[in-house]
């Protein structure tokens, strides 16, 4: 039911120095995107078929069912709306979910793609539209019990058999069971299936086949399957991530996957052209990971900030009423660095999504040339917003204190599915090594005097400092810490510095040891950390430049405060760094923190109107505590008193357990 | 059959497990009491926890009403009572989920705050479990601020009542344990009024349900607050009141009173009071913090040297992923934390001992010291338990989400002691105030508390390290822990000087210095840490291997912390740039050191695989098997109701008619 605006969040607003709108139309990507986006919001809000009971009180296998009734509610209705737009779809999509996964996730977002990419025509004849009508549901599996990201351990083996023109699938050891893929457990009735190809007695590597694992008609699992739901997770209460397991198990050879790769009806293998397409796809999924950090880090600002508006606690001054805990430096110094991070994220989510449309045109003419330097970038950027989204998300938890803590908040539900995104598509750790591989060869290369460019380019600039060693002191004087271009600089010389200093380590153990291998793991401590250090770079670069584009003298004041805010507070989280490497001075990072307590002043009246501008829909919120009309405690005592555990005036075990042993003392 | 992988790493520990398992424990003795609950409990099958994982709410509540009620049996079978030795071990063998825990509460409460004659007449009525208590403090509305809390108890003369009400929605009780189904009784926190006069918060005993029928008593509103993160057993309550009446007898009247014809006398010294509710804190550390990071540990680390992962060298088998620098840099130093935080925690353990006998003896004069170290510690200790639990579940790659690990659960209960018994940020406020008022006092040179003492030796100076090895001294490291906490104290107060001599209000130039008091009471907290640990270590016997391993584990934890907060070391010089790469190159090379002991570190924790309820961190290392097994139990693999219902419509084509 409505109900008015609560008092504080009617001030909140009103103090704000800037039109949220203006800054939504930002976020979306100009006002005519805001607008579809409300408009396809709207279609699914006002249908009574999306409507259902607060999935907090459900059990797991009601969760699961209610998922699957909305995502074939959804299938249709997209189709009968005519929404192909991908972005739309994806809008759509989320509001139906409110964020969460659904178990067509992967049908629609691996194994229909997937066709298109890797099938044949003829197999796009025979397994396209039955997909699309789901007919057909399929899953992509790929991740085994024993290995995930090192996916040339996977173990699952297919082998040519020329006499029938087969192949046979096996599981051979309890670790190469395909385990968590989505959609797998209770709903696909066909799977993509990763196994090392063998043919002609020999390992072609990994490779992909189609193949049928329930019985079309009775769903029953095909004989030589043995699929089912891995059990409870944290979070992901809707998918039914499953195992797969198979006991040699015949597939025809029309269902290899053979648009780029091939095995020929008497076994002769045909390599693929080039390995390097498959960076597109991951790329593609990993920026997709860099939006999700900004949107779930924005959703649990906005909880956070507008609870800790409407929240009074404690006094401030004595004998006044109590005070707002927004108002408490302590609570500022939790949430604003997060608002700001949000915002720098939402603008690294959209360069890397541009940038990856930009080039795709490229790779689909064959030109692969930008792909690696885009591939390390999004893999370290993909670990660094996760990590400090799923950071970030825990601390706006605990900004709420206890009421955090309720399902009610609904912080706890976005932390759970976001969570994952930490290990999925590429475990966070391996993914800076990887972004260090591209790092140290770029220094590598400067060092023996050619030039790179991109995002790496400041590497250019440590041979010029080698022959002027003053230049790195002269440095420290020109930062001026609240203009945010010279603080890019900042960041820039941080992360030369963490880069050369792992290059030379990593230098200085390979002339120890024999070994490249032992090499690299010896230094791994140090090479993530420059990883770190660049991905941060890119992100302060990203913020920075957005600034100049945004027209609005308003909003884009309060964006350079929040940027300000960003790259002051990541200086004043790794001081040392900047202060080891001599590219500040105590002096310098003395004002920095206190640069960053007067900017929590500035932003603090417009907090409130900050996270609005994230425009999130209650209902898309799923927040007691965030609800945009600041009445929270009324409808926290409504949700409990539809807990479970509420349903009888007395529970049933008073009478089975308490009764009894209160008669027998 | 143990798996190979994992057998190999026990047969080369430098040191005797079993003697570090009793020095955990306080001697071989306790180990043996401890063992012995473990079994008793364990092998009932009332006190199976292997469905926990699949069961809903009502299932977990019941089954917590069904194992506090046969644990009253037990423990009359063992002969275990409350003052025995075996007492503190249940809970541990336990594992959680038991129903009850606030009726010990509401026990104490009652203990504490009651009078001869009210202790006389609940409290064998409690233990005797004629009645179930819980303790009703937070509201809607406040928490840790008690003197927000906006219910209210007027003194009603003529009848001799007290009328208690919840005025507002933000005044409802909200959170309190075993309220929201099983109490029949609780104490309530309330504002006092006599006569229109308020006299702040005091302790009602007031009855909910009926002893009959278990039904709400009249002007009685209370349930279950809805599914939270964790503690999905425990039914953690609502309450409204509306004229509920009270006789004048169930205020707890130990230190206040209100006569008959309503006058109010306050009677003896709170501050035992206040003594108790700090202990309360400490008592906590043990069961609810430290035991959760021991257990993840012990399933990380177990499962780092299971799982096999990608190459370290051409043509080789997959190395275990323990053998990974990156993977050793997240986990060791969470196993060193732990030992660190079982040694200050015994630490603080014997200061409340000894802190008790001087209250006995009407000797407060400890109180404040105490008060600050509980606040600071248990700020420092539930928060880096907490990140260090998270580590370690994600250091298991995608098998750490899956329930059946048993991180999760662990992550989601130890985050709630950040926020129970006080919340974080404000406790170590309350560390800050003391600090700096004992900075103060030292820099008048007056006397101020044993653990303080350094804050008047405010000395300039640098770290005298010359070369990396001179960073495994721990004078060296304490050294600079204490120049740091020292630094960072006394620049705080002098900060806080100027802004009050620059015209500001006194509270005002407190909140504008609360984010860099926050960092100096995590300072001192770190510094006595790091310094008792390495007092400890010094006392270790040398027999055995201990002392050595517990000095690298002292050392690691001491470099963590140095080389994850470089900047407050660097800051003022005291340790030149030079020297941090020093202390960078020390601690990642005592990473491959305690590497080659981290199974046993973790098997000296003793968990059975019931405890630890994970499969990843079983003792035989079959991980796989049982994850694959235990998956199979899953009330989601019985055929779905949403198959008939939604996938066969959808799979015979209903779409491609459209």
């Amino acid at each position: 039911a409505a109900m008015p605006m609560t008092a504080d969040l009617r001030r909140e607003r009103a103090a704000a120095t800037f039109q949220p709108l203006l800054l939504t139309h930002i976020l979306d990507g100009g006002p005519e995107r805001t607008r579809r986006r409300k408009e396809i919001e709207a279609l699914v809000l006002n249908d009574p078929d999306f409507q259902h009971e607060d999935l907090n009180f459900l059990s797991r296998s009601q969760r699961y069912e209610q998922a699957i009734r909305k995502s074939s509610l959804m299938v249709i209705k997209l189709r009968e709306y005519g929404i192909a737009d991908p972005d739309e779809i994806f809008w759509f999509k989320s509001f139906v979910h409110r964020g969460r996964p659904e178990p067509l996730d992967l049908h629609l977002g691996m194994f229909l793609p997937t066709l298109l990419t890797q099938a044949t025509p003829e197999q796009q004849d025979r397994f396209f539209m039955p997909a699309w009508n789901l007919e057909i549901i399929g899953t992509y599996a790929q991740t085994e019990m024993g290995h995930g990201t090192h996916l040339r351990g996977l173990e699952t083996t297919a082998t040519y058999d020329p006499a029938t023109q087969e192949f046979i699938l096996n599981s051979p050891t309890v670790t190469s069971i395909k385990w968590w893929p989505g959609g797998l457990g209770k709903t696909s009735n066909h799977a993509i299936v990763l196994a090392q190809l063998y043919t002609q007695g020999q390992c072609k590597g990994l490779h992909a086949f189609i193949v049928p694992i329930r019985q079309l008609g009775t769903h029953e699992p095909l004989p030589g399957i043995t699929v089912g739901d891995i059990g409870p997770k944290f979070g992901y209460d809707e998918m039914d991530n499953g195992y797969l397991k198979m006991d040699n198990f015949r597939i025809p050879r029309e269902n290899m996957l053979m648009k780029h790769a091939q095995v020929e009806p008497d076994g002769t293998y045909v390599k693929p052209l080039s390995d390097k397409l498959t960076y597109g796809t991951m790329v593609f999924i990993r920026s997709l990971i860099v939006g999700d950090s900004a949107r779930s880090l924005s959703r649990a600002c906005t909880i956070a900030i507008r609870y800790s508006a409407v929240r009074h606690q404690s006094e401030l001054k004595p004998g006044e009423p109590e005070p707002q805990i927004l108002d408490y430096q302590t609570q500022q110094y939790k949430l604003f660095p997060l608002l700001a991070t949000a915002y720098a994220f939402h603008f690294v989510g959209a360069y890397i999504k541009d940038t990856y449309h930009r080039i795709s045109g490229d790779i689909n003419e064959g030109d692969l040339s930008e792909l690696p330097e885009l591939h390390a970038l999004t893999a370290g950027l993909k670990a660094f917003t996760s990590w400090t989204a799923n950071a970030g998300i825990e601390e706006c938890r605990m900004a709420c204190g206890g009421h955090g803590y309720s399902r009610c908040s609904g912080i706890p539900d976005i932390y759970v599915t976001f969570t994952p995104s930490c290990t999925y598509e590429g475990e966070n750790t391996v993914m800076m090594l990887q972004t260090a591989r591209f790092l140290v060869k770029s220094y590598g290369q400067v060092s023996s005097g050619q030039q790179v460019t991109g995002m790496v380019s400041y590497l250019n600039d440590l041979s010029r400092q080698r022959i002027q060693p003053q230049h790195v002191a002269a440095r420290t004087a020109t930062v001026r810490i609240n203009d945010p271009v010279s603080l890019v600089e900042a960041y820039k010389a941080r992360a030369a510095w963490l880069v050369e200093a792992a290059a030379k380590n990593l230098q200085a153990e390979l002339n120890h040891r024999k070994s490249k291998e032992d090499a690299w793991n010896r230094t791994s401590v140090d090479l993530v950390r420059a990883s770190e250090a660049h991905c941060h770079y890119v992100v302060v670069k990203l913020f920075a430049a957005k600034l100049p584009e945004v027209t609005n003298a308003a909003v884009r004041a309060v964006l350079t405060d929040l940027c300000l805010l960003y790259a002051l507070f990541g200086i004043s989280k790794n001081t040392g760094d900047f202060l080891q490497a001599g590219i500040l001075t105590s002096a310098q990072i003395t004002q920095v923190n206190q640069h960053v307590k007067e900017l929590l002043a500035v932003i603090r009246p417009n907090a409130v109107a900050l996270v609005d501008s994230f425009d999130f829909h209650d209902v898309h919120l799923g927040s007691v505590l965030g609800r945009y009309d600041g009445n929270v405690y009324e409808n926290m005592f409504e949700w409990a008193k539809k807990s479970p555990l509420n349903k009888t005036e007395v529970h049933e075990s008073f009478r089975k357990h308490l009764k009894p042993m209160q008669a027998k003392l | 059959s143990v798996n190979p992988d994992l057998a190999s790493e026990r047969q080369t520990a430098s040191f005797c497990v079993e003697k570090l398992t009793a020095l955990l424990d306080g001697g071989a003795e306790q180990t043996r009491i401890r063992r012995a609950v473990v079994e008793a409990i364990q092998s009932d099958p009332v006190f199976s926890r292997e469905n926990q994982y699949f069961e809903t709410q009502n299932e977990r509540y019941e089954a917590a009403v069904r194992k506090a009620v046969h644990l009253q049996k037990k423990m009359h079978e063992m002969g275990w009572t409350e003052n025995g030795p075996e007492y503190k071990y249940i809970y541990r063998a336990l594992s959680g989920d038991i129903a009850f825990l606030l009726h010990r509460v509401f026990m104490r409460s009652i203990s504490v705050l009651g009078s001869d004659k009210q202790i006389a007449k609940w409290i064998p009525l409690a233990t005797q479990l004629q009645l179930i208590g819980s303790y009703a403090q937070t509201e809607l509305g406040h928490g840790t601020y008690l003197q927000g809390l906006e219910t209210t108890a007027v003194f009603d003369i003529a009848t001799q009542e007290f009328i208690l009400n919840t005025p507002k929605i933000s005044a409802m009780k909200w959170w309190p344990g075993d309220m929201g189904r099983s109490a029949t009784h609780t104490v309530v926190f309330a504002q006092l009024y006599i006569h229109g006069k308020c006299y702040g918060i005091h302790p009602f005993i007031v009855q909910i349900r009926s002893l009959q029928d278990h039904s709400l008593c009249p002007g009685i509103t209370a349930g279950d607050i809805g599914p939270k993160m964790n503690f999905e057993a425990i039914d953690n309550g609502y309450l409204m009141l509306k004229n509920v009446h009270i006789p004048r007898e169930n205020m707890l009247s130990k230190f206040c009173e209100v006569r008959p014809d309503g006058t109010y006398v306050r009677q003896g010294s709170q501050k035992i009071n206040y003594f108790t509710m700090t202990a309360l804190r400490i008592s906590l550390i043990s069961d609810e913090v430290l035991t959760p990071l021991m257990k993840a540990c012990t399933i990380a680390i177990r499962y780092s040297v299971v799982r096999r992962q990608s190459k370290l060298k051409p043509g080789e088998q997959e190395a275990k992923i323990l053998d990974y620098q990156t993977q050793q840099e997240k986990l060791l130093p969470q196993l060193a934390a732990a030992y660190a935080f079982h040694f200050i925690n015994h630490y603080l353990q014997e200061l409340f001992d000894g802190g008790y006998r001087e209250i006995q003896r009407k000797n407060f004069d400890m109180l404040p010291e105490l008060h600050a170290l509980s606040s600071g510690f248990k700020a420092v200790i539930t928060h880096h338990c907490t990140a260090a639990v998270e580590i370690c579940l994600r250091a298991c790659g995608g098998h750490g989400y899956s329930l059946l690990s048993g991180l999760p659960s662990l992550y989601t209960k130890i985050l709630a002691s950040c926020i129970y018994e006080g919340e974080n940020t404000i406790l170590l406020l309350q560390t800050a105030r003391f600090l700096i008022k004992c900075f103060m006092a030292a820099s008048a040179g007056q006397p101020v508390p044993p653990s303080v003492t350094y804050l008047a030796a405010v000395k300039a100076g640098k770290c005298p390290a010359k070369n990396k090895s001179d960073f495994l001294s721990p004078d060296i490291y304490t050294e600079a822990y204490q120049h740091v906490a020292l630094r960072l104290i006394s620049s705080t107060a002098a900060k806080l000087q100027d802004l009050i001599q620059s015209g500001a209000k006194k509270y005002d130039a407190w909140n504008q210095c609360t984010v860099q008091l926050v960092q100096a009471a995590k300072a001192h907290c770190h510094y006595i840490t790091v310094k008792n640990f390495a007092e400890t270590v010094e006392k270790l016997e040398t027999k055995a291997g201990i002392q050595r391993i517990m000095k690298h584990l002292c050392d690691l934890f001491a470099l963590h912390g140095i080389f994850s907060n470089t900047g407050a070391f660097l800051h003022d010089g005291y340790i030149s740039a030079a020297q941090m790469d020093m202390v960078t190159a020390s601690y990642l090379d005592l990473l491959s050191v305690i590497r080659k002991d981290a199974v046993p570190l973790v098997d000296a924790f003793d968990f059975t695989d019931k405890s630890l309820n994970s499969a990843l961190g079983s003792y035989d290392g079959q991980v796989y098997q049982r994850l694959y097994e235990w998956a199979q139990k899953s009330p989601t693999n019985k055929m779905s109701p949403a198959y008939e219902k939604y996938l066969k419509p959808l799979l015979h084509n209903t779409l491609s008619k459209l």
